[in-house]
């Protein structure tokens, strides 16, 4: 048991932080190359203030025609994003982690309040889930990468709570946590999860697009 | 579900998936994959979450029960999502479906964007579905006929230059019975306005024509017409995905405007030949700016209007509604000054449609759909259900449209749904209510 918490807090751990940051520099890069030699017509009309002025009214809840047609998913999906991403930051456990290793510190939630966040998560999911499941026009269009992500990004929080609640073989939980994080994180730069690094310029090109040259908004 | 089950014959699409073999496919595809696309499509195949919200924004999904088949997401999956899996490696019979929907399914009016979170272009993935199907020969028989008139004579009708001149002589001579001093001015050199119709005019629609001629005589307007081909704005090489045409057509366009050396271009009530300028064929040029300024009517209107150079002998009566073309609204955001000019010719309210502006729901002709012909009639008409009941439910008599496409579309709209509406030009308003010398 010992042996496999070392591996997956030790090298485990190193390859998959490698794995995001360099595949995420690496597809952003690629991507950009693409861009600057296949888009040129669609790059020059890219603006800064029109990018901003998209990505800012779509971060808003309800204020987008998407948004307002949809309340369920809009709570759903702001909600799981934000927990996603701030839980794992301000988890009193995870800075511990840094401290410990780097000795890095920085505040942290409330343990209660992680707990809650990553149940959010878990929560945001199952919305998710079921939309793919019951909804027609969802399931309709759904691939098998469209689950595998879906599992991919709940499952470290699932197990973080059954870890911490602990359910089950606290070890064995915890164990499995830090293994599906690190699937997670490797994950991103290579499946739909690039969602994280590439919906920004789509937003922003759309904006571009929609504010600078066909002078409407598009939320 | 699903495009396989409602093809709809068509001797275009028929003959032309007769002359294709697996292996021509994959390499047209991978052709344009590799060559014309990036980052664009590759970001958006990617990131697209499958999260259906885009669904809604679809008249074709709105009007068929929700049918997923025909959301926008649902219209990728069927079609560059298979090719992008496949390496473009796919039967003929797939191509035909493929056809089906991106050139008859979607009116390219890009409403799906303002609901899509990560900011996908449907009608950008559906273009270019089109272009490879142009490129395979695969094309609905009624729309490359007129982009064949394209290539032939530089408009969509087949107009002869004869004739054009002729019709142009026509109606300058009709309209001198009411306007004595009117004149069509052909090929006047540095004239402010270079004005530019699409070929339907000459062809069917010569009262708009003189109406114009009638409008810019009593504005004062100092105006011109071309004489030579150029004259045509519109554009469906761009909807049949022949994007070297479209850059040719362009080109021509804005070469007859620079030759008279005029000062501006102002393009008829057309929606489609504008998105044509700002968008796709300036683009395929190479012009991010174009040569020669280019205004939509409406804005031209509008001028005249604020200036006081349009006299009203009376008001247009009221309430109308206002149907907002995709391609000068969502496409140029001109939403509020149609609106000023409405509310300044009518004598009433404009009662709005529920949805209106930048998020109006297509009339379901535009994107080169209506082009397509007598066979895919039926399934348009299917689609506007949801602009019929839009339009019902404002409960009023006339709707006015800036577009030809528009038009064109809402007639057969308000005809088959029984809704009893007139549908009116902006010239057709104020020519009716402008004050007349005599
Ligand atoms: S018809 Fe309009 S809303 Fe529907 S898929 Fe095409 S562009 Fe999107
Ligand atoms: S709304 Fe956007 S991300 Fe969601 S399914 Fe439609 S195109 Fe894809």
């Amino acid at each position: 048991m010992h042996e496999i918490y070392n591996l997956v807090t030790g090298p485990l751990a190193w390859l998959a932080w490698g794995i995001f940051i360099v595949g995420s520099i690496y597809r952003l890069a690629i991507m950009y190359i693409l861009a600057k030699k296949k888009d040129g017509p669609s790059l020059a009309y890219m603006s800064w203030g029109f990018s901003l002025r998209s990505i800012i009214n779509w971060l808003i809840p309800f204020n987008a025609l998407g948004w307002r047609r949809n309340p369920v998913m809009t709570v759903a999906t702001f909600a799981f994003h934000i927990c996603l991403v701030l839980a794992p930051i301000f988890l009193l456990a995870h800075v511990a982690l840094w401290d410990q290793f780097f000795g890095v510190e920085y505040p942290v939630f409330r343990e209660n309040v992680t707990d809650i966040m990553s149940m959010i998560v878990v929560a945001g999911g199952l919305v998710f889930a079921g939309r793919r499941l019951f909804q027609k026009e969802v399931r309709y269009v759904t691939t098998c990468q469209d689950w595998l992500i879906l599992v991919i990004a709940v499952l470290p929080f699932l197990t973080g709570i059954l870890a911490y609640h602990q359910i089950f073989n606290y070890q064995t939980m915890v164990i499995l946590h830090i293994l599906t994080g690190e699937i997670m994180l490797a994950a991103i730069p290579f499946t739909r999860l690039s969602h994280m690094l590439f919906a920004v310029f789509t937003r922003a090109y759309m904006g571009s697009e929609f504010g600078g040259v066909r002078r409407v908004k598009d939320w | 579900m699903g495009i396989q089950d409602r093809l709809i014959e068509d001797v275009g699409l028929r003959e032309g998936v007769k002359r294709l073999t697996e292996d021509k496919i994959e390499q047209v595809v991978q052709a344009v994959l590799k060559g014309e696309t990036g980052a664009r499509l590759a970001a958006y195949n990617e990131i697209c979450m499958r999260c259906g919200l885009c669904s809604e924004a679809c008249h074709f999904y709105l009007s068929h029960d929700g049918d997923p088949s025909y959301s926008p997401v649902g219209k990728v999956q069927q079609t560059m999502a298979v090719l992008l899996k496949k390496k473009g490696r796919v039967s003929p019979d797939f191509i035909y479906g493929m056809a089906q929907i991106a050139y008859t399914e979607c009116n390219l009016c890009r409403r799906c964007v303002h609901f899509c979170p990560v900011g996908i272009d449907t009608g950008y993935i559906m273009s270019t579905v089109r272009r490879i199907c142009h490129k395979l020969g695969v094309t609905p028989q009624y729309i490359q006929d007129t982009a064949h008139s394209h290539s032939a004579t530089f408009n969509q009708m087949w107009v002869k230059d004869d004739e054009w001149i002729d019709t142009l002589q026509w109606q300058e001579d009709e309209a001198r019975d009411e306007f004595p001093s009117l004149r069509i001015p052909l090929d006047k050199e540095g004239a402010d306005i270079y004005y530019s119709v699409i070929a339907p005019e000459p062809k069917f629609r010569t009262q708009l024509i003189y109406q114009a001629a009638a409008i810019f005589t009593a504005a004062g307007v100092d105006w011109t017409m071309p004489s030579e081909p150029g004259w045509d704005n519109s554009d469906m090489c761009m909807f049949t995905g022949d994007f070297e045409m479209m850059g040719r057509l362009k080109r021509r366009h804005f070469e007859s405007a620079q030759k008279l050396k005029v000062k501006r271009i102002v393009m008829g009530e057309c929606g489609h030949a504008f998105r044509s300028v700002y968008d796709m064929g300036n683009r395929w040029v190479a012009w991010k700016m174009y040569p020669v300024p280019v205004i939509h009517s409406i804005e031209f209107f509008w001028e005249l209007m604020k200036q006081g150079k349009i006299k009203l002998a009376k008001k247009y009566p009221g309430p109308v509604t206002v149907h907002d073309p995709c391609n000068v609204v969502r496409g140029r955001g001109h939403h509020e000054k149609l609106r000023e000019l409405v509310r300044f010719l009518i004598d009433g309210d404009i009662v709005e449609m529920a949805s209106n502006r930048e998020h109006a729901i297509c009339c379901t002709a535009g994107g080169g759909v209506i082009n397509c012909g007598p066979p895919f009639k039926n399934v348009r008409l299917a689609g506007s259900k949801a602009k019929a009941e839009e339009l019902k439910a404002t409960g009023v008599k006339t709707i006015v449209a800036p577009c030809h496409n528009c038009h064109g579309g809402l007639e057969d709209t308000v005809h088959r749904y029984k809704l009893g509406m007139d549908i009116k030009f902006l010239g057709d308003i104020i020519y009716e209510c402008m004050e007349k010398p005599s």
